[in-house]
């Protein structure tokens, strides 16, 4: 595909960044998009929630000083799109500016072997209830499964008034699965989920896998007695146990956090922040991944960015304004929910790179702890550092040995200690996928890492 | 006919003819503005037009949905065969089915502001900056603000169904919120200052910004509280969220999936006297007020918790079906680009009679939860049972003490309820978690959990 392709002619982006100009300004771009896809799911044995869509946009915005002025419209009549233009322009107040020749150059998207969109949808509902029988099958306490699937296409093109005229073209596709398991009184839930930036070939393997997994989380819970609470030893499971360091360390590294001093890492370029173990990556190239894309949504080529090496403190994610203000060059990291939202920078795939230790000497190294496998989420105030986090399948270590499962645990503390409290980093690695929220903005992300230990940490238990 | 009633006429008509039995199309149109400023700056100002189509078809018992930008009658034609695709490849469900005609009702007053639009750019602008100056003004331990931010929105909705009369209506709504940044020894705080009306004239800046400046400043030289069972008071944010999740367990759907800690407890006491709860779809200062929901059933009021016992759930109309009662006229959705869905309107928690003062002076020892983090990981939505992060303040000899942080506090849905001994006298809209109205509350012991 070359860039723009089918979203707008090259003459329209002409007229459209000249008029967003009209008014003055130092940049501007026209981001156009457009979006379809399919959505269903199963409960109750039963496939519903058929949903399919498709949308088309763009937005322009002006850059002035440090004002952007930003303006979208749904659709993509060239008509309306030189009105949208108008409008960002129309609080300015300054001498005419003139873009740029535009010049087109686009990397390669990233590839898509078997685009769903050529799956039939009964192929997919058939996928669902492969996930619904598995999970069924997992146990007799199993009371209710549910699970859905998704498909997304993204045709995207950017045009600046530097000259920058650029395209992807993405497809995504996730399932997930969720599973009730009920014993008398007690109603426990796993889930489970699976997706990249694939076509239908993601699910060549054993995708019904995954219901086999979340029914297994939920059968578990059952046997849960109370958290523990107090101050100890937590050891955080591989793939999404990496949200942990997505949210506790990966915000403070947007830039735009660290710009305004609300991040606790502002200032601490170069500074250990972490034990020397510890080398982390913020990579939006990885092939296949929930995060990856060939550009971020301002055109800029994503890349493979070192954020912290042996426990130093290395680079912050960037997108165009913060490299600019900062003049260091960008990397990749403007991302955007959708044309209707402004670029901000953004984690794309990050993780916490594989250690040395082996996962099991890493948990026999602990007298009392608690294990925390995966997340139901967690939020962090980037100024102060302090998170918290609930955990969704957690256990307790006693004398070195993982001896039963709890519930309803959360995990308190600040980033800085948290992360200077890494002491052992695992040999096993793998990635899971999440969607990130900021800003009122969801995007897709990767979190990874193997297991890997944190020598002391607040855990708010059930016990009082 | 207004060009948007056209469009969905039009919808319904496509459905019929693509191969749907039943159709019922909702176009929505708005038209919002934002403005971020930091610094004395204005960091950002947007303009925006949104306009689309969904259409939900039934054929049999099977419901698809589909939705579009594109309105040209080639548009809306394609808009409904993706519907009718969606339709085939779903299951039977006995109890779906197109909604009934319940008439058009009168659109309620006061849900729009006409003198919003006059406001230009520059004026809204004004206010998102006057509202910063107010935090930095009221406390020199303010050193900045992380963001203050204006958003309004006009928005126009109509919907036609068939076999139905349609219908349309309009509303305003804008909000403007900070997060105030103060310096303490050690370290820094947060504050949350915001307000909402229906325009912007009835916006208070100064008071929007002297809340962020009094929740930040009132946090430096926080600590951890010691773990205990203990009288609590939840101020109204903290009550509004904890509300926004109870109206998810009252909504029929959860319920009839057994996914509800409210689930066959009609009739039972499941909250304190003290805790009088309803759902007013109508109440002109709720942003969820419409003359009908998103089916076309129209908005009323609900008692849901009254006298300590569970009075109703919410329905829509396809809930209301499968449980054998009436659609309480609660379909919500989020715009056009998804189906309805069974949802409260505005969540009314009543009020009592003691101010925020004498609530403190009856708990006498305990805590203030001024803030909650992670609700939306830390409850187990089937259950009910929750531990979430808080923040808030020591109460001692029945007044408010030093500022604590890092704790969570543990129970579940009803037995917090069953625990509340008094509702505050004064109530306050939060739009947080869905559009909650709710005073502060006293719950009797709750587990507070920090070092």
């Amino acid at each position: 595909m070359s860039a723009g392709d089918g979203l707008f002619e090259q003459g329209v982006a002409e007229r459209v960044l000249a008029r967003a100009l009209a008014n003055g300004g130092e940049f501007a771009e026209l981001f156009a998009e457009r979006r379809s896809g399919l959505t269903l799911a199963i409960d109750e044995s039963r496939i519903e929630g058929v949903q399919s869509g498709a949308e088309e946009g763009a937005g322009v915005r002006v850059l002035s000083g440090g004002t952007t002025y930003f303006a979208h419209v749904d659709g993509l009549d060239p008509a309306d799109l030189e009105r949208a233009a108008g409008e960002a322009a129309a609080a300015l107040r300054a001498e005419r500016a003139e873009p740029r020749p535009l010049h087109a150059e686009a990397p390669a998207p990233l590839p898509v072997e078997r685009p769903p969109g050529e799956v039939p949808a009964a192929r997919k509902a058939e996928l669902l209830r492969e996930l619904d029988e598995r999970s069924r099958a997992a146990g007799a306490e199993i009371a209710q499964v549910s699970a859905s699937y998704g498909e997304a296409r993204r045709e995207v093109a950017v045009a600046n008034s530097e000259g920058l005229l650029s395209g992807d073209d993405r497809t995504r596709v996730r399932i997930g699965a969720q599973a009730v398991a009920r014993r008398e009184g007690r109603v426990e839930t796993g889930a489970e989920t699976l997706g990249g930036h694939q076509g239908f070939e993601l699910f060549d393997g054993d995708p019904a896998a995954i219901a086999e997994q979340a029914a297994g989380k939920a059968l578990t819970l059952l046997e849960a007695g109370p958290a523990p609470t107090g101050t100890m030893p937590v050891v955080v499971g591989g793939g999404f146990g990496g949200v942990l360091f997505h949210e506790m360390t990966g915000h403070g590294l947007e830039a735009d956090h660290v710009q305004k001093g609300a991040s606790v890492y502002a200032g601490k370029l170069g500074e250990a922040v972490a034990q020397p173990l510890l080398t982390a990556y913020d990579d939006g190239r990885l092939p296949g991944e929930w995060g990856s894309d060939a550009i971020d949504d301002e055109g800029t080529p994503t890349q493979k960015t070192l954020v912290i090496e042996d426990g130093r403190l290395t680079g912050f994610l960037h997108d165009r304004r913060s490299a600019e203000r900062e003049g260091v060059a960008r990397t990749g990291n403007g991302r955007r929910e959708s044309f209707r939202q402004l670029p901000i920078p953004r984690m794309t795939n990050t993780y916490i790179a594989p250690g040395e230790a082996e996962p099991e000497a890493i948990i026999a190294e602990v007298e009392k702890g608690f294990y925390a496998v995966s997340f139901a989420g967690g939020q962090v105030d980037p100024a102060t550092g302090d998170f918290v986090f609930g955990v969704n399948e957690g256990y307790l270590i006693e004398g070195g040995r993982v001896t039963r499962p709890c519930r309803g645990a959360t995990l308190v503390g600040n980033c800085l200690q948290a992360l200077a409290a890494i002491d052992a980093i695992g040999d096993d690695f793998w990635m899971k996928t999440g969607i990130c929220g900021k800003g009122g903005q969801k995007v897709p992300v990767g979190t990874g890492q193997g297991h890997i230990r944190i020598a002391a940490m607040t855990v708010g238990g059930t016990e009082a | 006919m207004s060009a948007l009633a056209e469009h969905a006429a039009a919808a319904v008509e496509h459905a019929g003819g693509a191969g749907a039995e039943g159709a019922e199309a909702y176009v929505g149109e708005a038209e919002t503005r934002e403005v971020r400023v930091h610094g004395g700056e204005i960091e950002s100002l947007t303009a925006a037009t949104q306009r689309g189509l969904g259409l939900r078809v039934w054929i049999g018992g099977r419901v698809g949905y589909g939705f579009g930008t594109e309105l040209s009658a080639a548009g809306v034609a394609a808009i409904a065969e993706r519907a009718v695709e969606a339709a085939r490849v779903a299951d039977e469900d006995e109890f779906a089915a197109p909604g009934e005609d319940s008439g058009v009702p009168p659109t309620p007053v006061g849900l729009s502001d006409p003198s919003q639009g006059e406001w230009s750019p520059a004026r809204i602008a004004e206010l998102a900056l006057a509202v910063e100056r107010s935090a930095l003004a009221a406390d020199e331990r303010v050193v900045a603000v992380e963001q203050a931010v204006y958003f309004d929105a006009a928005e126009r909705v109509a919907i036609a169904a068939s076999g139905v009369a349609g219908g349309e209506y309009e509303t305003t709504s804008c909000y403007a919120y900070l997060q105030a940044l103060a310096q303490g020894d050690a370290g820094r705080e947060t504050g949350l200052g915001f307000g909402l009306a229906r325009g912007p004239a009835a916006l208070d800046p100064e008071a929007i910004g002297r809340e962020g400046a009094a929740r930040a400043t009132e946090m430096i030289g926080s600590s951890k509280p010691p773990s205990r069972s203990c009288p609590v008071v939840l101020d109204p944010t903290v009550a509004a969220s904890f509300v926004g999740l109870l109206g998810k367990a009252l909504g029929a759907d959860s319920v009839q999936r057994g996914r509800s800690p409210l689930a066959e407890r009609l009739g039972d006491e499941v909250a304190g006297e003290a805790f009088v709860l309803h759902d007013d779809g109508l109440d002109p200062a709720g942003f969820d007020s419409a003359p009908f929901d998103a089916e076309g059933t129209p908005r009323r009021c609900t008692a849901l918790i009254e006298g300590g016992r569970l009075r109703s759930f919410l329905y829509d109309a396809y809930t209301a079906r499968r449980g054998k009662a009436a659609s309480t006229g609660n379909a919500g959705r989020s715009g056009y680009r998804s189906p309805p869905a069974v949802s409260a309107s505005n969540l009314v928690v009543a009020t009592g009679e003691k101010g925020l003062e004498e609530l403190l002076g009856a708990a006498g020892d305990g805590v203030l939860v001024t803030d909650v983090a992670g609700l939306h990981s830390g409850v187990n939505p089937v259950t009910g049972v929750f531990s979430v992060g808080a923040s808030g303040r020591a109460i001692r000899g029945g007044a408010a003490a030093e500022p604590l942080r890092e704790f969570t506090i543990a129970s579940d849905l009803v037995s917090m309820l069953r625990a509340v001994r008094a509702a505050g006298s004064e109530a306050r809209w939060v739009p947080f978690g869905g559009s909650v109205s709710a005073p502060p509350l006293l719950i009797g012991e709750l587990s507070v959990s920090g070092s």
